[in-house]
C-alpha cells in the first residue's frame, strides 16, 4: 500500500511540470501583446504610444527567449509567487487563497449532494430494473444531464428566492447562500453519477458471486449492500474524482450567476479584464486541484479494490 | 430412509426474446436421505437450471411448474421470504466456477464467517473463529492468515475449498454441487473430487452432484440420473448404469469417456426452444426407428431401481461387454 502510494506521488512530479509548461505557453501563444493590453487598460482603451509599450515589454521580460521566461516564471511559482494581478496590483496567490474557501465549500457540498442523490437512485434503478421507479429516475437523470447549469440556476433563483422568498437570491455568507449554487451544481453531476451507478450495479448483480451470496440465504438488501455495492462503487469513485474538474468548470458559471466570490468567478472576471497573471494562476490552480483529486481517487480505488492494493505491493 | 427431496413433473422455462426456452421438461427425481445423486448430462441439458430451481435462484424471467417437495414442503411457488430460510440452512449450493463465485473485494474469512453468523447465529467474533477452523479442516495451511486474504490471492483448488467450506458451514441437509469440476485441469479435478469425498464422509450429508463428467459422478455417487434436453432419460444405481446402460445416449456418454477412446455422440444437443417431437434424442440416436420420431417414450421402470426412457428398452436390456473402465474408483461404499 505504502509503495503504491509513493509511486503515485512520484508520478505527480512530471505531471505537474507538464501542467506548468502548458499553462505558461498557452498564455504566451494567445494573441495580443500583454504589455499593450496593460497600457490600454491604464489609458482607458486608448492606443498606447509605441515607446511606452516597448519599455513595458522590456520591464516585464517579454523580450527574452521563451524558455528563459518559463524558467524564471517556474522558479517564482515554486516559491509561491504567481505574479501580481494587472487589475488590482495585489499578488495573485493572495487573491486565490482569499477566494478558495468559497469555491471549496461549493465543490464539496455539490459533490455530496450529487452522491447523496445518485448512489441510492442508481442502486434502486438497477435493483428494480424496468420498473416505474427506474424509468422515472432515468428520465430524471436524462433531464439533469441535459439542463445547462445557468438555466437551472435561474429557475431555482426565480422559484426559491423570488417566489417563495426562502433563500437569498445571490451573494456570499452563511449556509443559506450556499444552498442554491450547490444544488445547481450538484444536480448536473448527480444525473451522470446515477446513470453510471445504475449500469455498474446492473453488471455486478449478474455476477456469479452474487448468486453465491443469495445461496447463502442472505436477505436481498444485504446481498446488495454487503456484496454488490463495494464492487459497483469502483467505477463510480473513479468518475467522481474526474467530476471534480466538472465541478470547477461549473463553478465558473455558477459563481458568476450567484455572485459568489470564488475562484471560478475570479477566473471569469480575469478573462474579461485580460488579467494574464490572474488567469495563469487560476488555470494552474485548477490543474493542481485536478491532479490531486486524481491522487485521492487512486487511493480510494486501492481501498475498494484489493487487486490493486496488492499489485506488487505488500507481498 | 425417507425421501429428502421428491421432485415431480418439474418444468422450468424462460421467456426470452427468441422464444420460450424449455430447460427442464417434466423431471421426476427422488433423492433419499444420505445418498449422493449424480445428475449427468451435456452442457445445456438443463441440469444446472434444475439445481437452481430447487434453490429458487432463477432469474425473474423463469417460470417453474410442478412440485419440489423438500421434507414434505413444496418449494415451488414459495414466497421469497420463506425460501430464503431454506437457502444455506437446509439446502446449500456449491456454485460452479470457483474463480468467479467468490466476491473479489471481500476477505475469504469474512465470506465463510458470514454463513456461520447468518445460519448458526454466532456473533461475528465466534463466526470468524469457526470460519478459520473450517478452513483448517479443509487443509488450509495457516488458516488464520489465509482468512485475511482476498480470492485473487488463492489458487483454483483453494477457492473451490472455500466454496465447499461455505456450503457446509450452515450444516445443510442437502448439498447441491453445481459442476464443481467444470473448467478445471486434471490435477485440480482430482483435488476437488477428494474435497467432495471428504465432505460427504464428514457430514453424511445428502448431495446432488451436477456434472457433465461421468467419471467424476461415477467415483462419488450412489445413484446417477442422466439428463438430456431437459428430461431424465435414465436413472439407477451407479454400478448398474455404468455396467448395463440401457439408453443409447447413456451408452454414447460412456463411450465418449477418454478411457474408452473418446468416441463422441454424433450431432449436437437440440435447441431448447424448438425441441424435436417424439423421443428428444432420436435425431442423434443410431438405433432410432420410425416410431421414435412420433412417440414420446415414458420413463419406465426396467428392473430394481433402474428407469429408462426409450421405446426399445427391452431390447437394449441385453448385457453388453463392460463399457466402463474408471480409473479413480469409489472407495468406502
Amino acid at each position: 500500500m505504502l509503495r503504491y502510494l509513493l509511486r503515485r506521488i512520484l508520478m505527480l512530479v512530471p505531471i505537474l511540470l507538464g501542467v506548468t509548461l502548458i499553462t505558461f505557453s498557452t498564455m504566451h501563444l494567445a494573441p495580443g501583446d500583454p504589455a499593450e493590453l496593460i497600457l490600454r487598460g491604464r489609458l482607458g482603451g486608448a492606443d498606447p504610444p509605441r515607446q511606452a509599450v516597448e519599455e513595458l515589454r522590456e520591464e516585464m521580460g517579454l523580450n527574452i527567449p521563451f524558455y528563459v521566461q518559463y524558467g524564471k516564471w517556474l522558479k517564482k511559482v515554486i516559491q509561491g509567487d504567481l505574479g501580481n494581478s494587472f487589475r488590482t496590483g495585489r499578488p495573485v496567490l493572495t487573491e486565490l487563497l482569499s477566494r478558495f474557501p468559497a469555491t471549496l465549500e461549493l465543490a464539496l457540498l455539490s459533490t455530496l449532494i450529487s452522491l447523496g442523490i445518485a448512489v441510492p437512485v442508481g442502486i434502486i434503478s438497477a435493483v428494480k430494473r424496468n420498473s416505474f421507479l427506474d424509468i422515472f429516475s432515468m428520465i430524471g437523470a436524462l433531464l439533469g444531464v441535459s439542463m445547462p447549469n445557468f438555466w437551472l440556476a435561474l429557475l431555482l433563483m426565480m422559484f426559491f428566492s423570488l417566489k417563495l422568498g426562502l433563500l437569498p437570491v445571490a451573494g456570499y455568507g452563511g449556509f443559506r447562500y450556499l444552498v442554491l449554487p450547490a444544488v445547481t451544481l450538484g444536480t448536473g453531476m448527480a444525473a451522470m453519477v446515477a446513470r453510471l451507478m445504475r449500469s455498474s450495479m446492473l453488471e455486478i448483480i449478474s455476477q456469479d458471486y452474487i448468486l453465491t451470496a443469495k445461496a447463502k440465504g442472505l436477505p436481498y438488501y444485504r446481498v446488495i449492500t454487503g456484496h454488490a455495492l463495494k464492487n459497483a462503487l469502483i467505477p463510480v469513485v473513479t468518475y467522481v474524482g474526474l467530476q471534480l474538474g466538472w465541478a470547477l468548470e461549473g463553478a465558473v458559471i455558477v459563481e458568476s450567476i450567484f455572485a459568489r466570490p470564488g475562484i471560478g468567478r475570479y477566473l471569469h472576471e480575469s478573462v474579461f479584464a485580460r488579467d494574464f497573471p490572474a488567469i495563469q494562476g487560476c488555470v494552474l490552480f485548477f490543474a493542481l486541484v485536478f491532479v490531486f483529486s486524481n491522487l485521492i481517487v487512486d487511493i480510494s480505488y486501492a481501498y475498494l479494490n484489493p487487486r490493486i492494493r496488492y499489485e506488487k505491493g505488500m507481498e | 430412509m425417507g425421501y429428502l427431496l421428491n421432485i415431480e413433473n418439474l418444468e422450468t422455462s424462460f421467456n426470452t426474446g427468441d422464444g420460450v426456452v424449455k430447460a427442464v421438461n417434466g423431471v421426476d427425481l427422488v433423492i433419499e436421505e444420505g445418498e449422493i445423486m449424480g445428475l449427468v448430462g451435456e452442457t445445456g441439458c438443463g441440469k444446472s437450471v434444475l439445481g437452481l430451481s430447487i434453490m429458487g435462484l432463477l432469474p425473474t424471467n423463469a417460470e417453474v411448474k410442478g412440485t419440489i417437495a423438500y421434507k414434505g414442503l413444496n418449494l415451488t411457488g414459495l414466497p421469497e421470504k420463506e425460501i430464503r430460510k431454506i437457502r444455506g440452512k437446509e439446502i446449500a449450493l456449491i456454485p460452479q466456477n470457483p474463480s468467479t463465485s467468490l466476491n473479489p473485494v471481500l476477505k475469504i474469512g469474512f465470506q465463510v464467517a458470514e454463513v456461520f453468523h447468518l445460519q448458526q447465529r454466532l456473533p461475528w467474533k465466534k463466526a470468524r473463529q469457526a470460519a478459520i477452523e473450517m478452513l483448517r479442516s479443509f487443509d488450509f495451511p495457516d488458516p488464520g492468515k489465509r482468512a485475511e486474504e482476498y480470492p485473487h490471492q488463492l489458487s483454483g483448488g483453494m477457492k473451490q475449498r472455500v466454496l465447499a467450506a461455505m456450503g457446509i458451514a450452515g450444516e445443510p441437509s442437502l448439498l447441491i454441487a453445481d459442476e464443481p469440476t467444470k473448467g478445471l485441469d486434471a490435477l485440480i479435478r482430482i483435488q476437488v473430487v477428494e474435497i467432495l469425498r471428504q465432505l460427504v464422509l464428514r457430514t453424511s450429508a445428502t448431495m446432488l452432484l451436477i456434472t457433465h463428467d461421468l467419471k467424476v459422478a461415477s467415483c462419488l455417487c450412489d445413484k446417477i440420473a442422466v439428463m438430456y434436453a431437459g428430461e431424465i432419460i435414465e436413472t439407477g444405481p451407479t454400478r448398474d448404469i455404468l455396467s448395463l446402460p440401457r439408453h443409447p445416449y447413456t451408452r454414447g456418454l460412456i463411450a465418449s469417456l477418454p478411457s474408452n477412446g473418446l468416441v463422441p455422440v454424433r450431432g449436437l444437443s437440440p435447441s431448447l426452444i424448438e425441441l424435436p417431437a417424439g423421443c428428444k434424442f432420436h435425431p442423434r440416436c443410431n438405433q432410432a426407428a420410425k416410431d421414435c420420431a412420433q412417440k414420446h417414450p415414458r420413463l419406465e421402470i426396467v428392473d430394481d431401481g433402474c428407469k429408462v426412457r426409450c421405446l426399445f428398452n427391452d431390447q437394449n436390456c441385453k448385457p453388453e461387454k463392460k463399457l466402463f473402465h474408471g480409473s479413480f474408483q469409489k472407495e468406502a461404499g
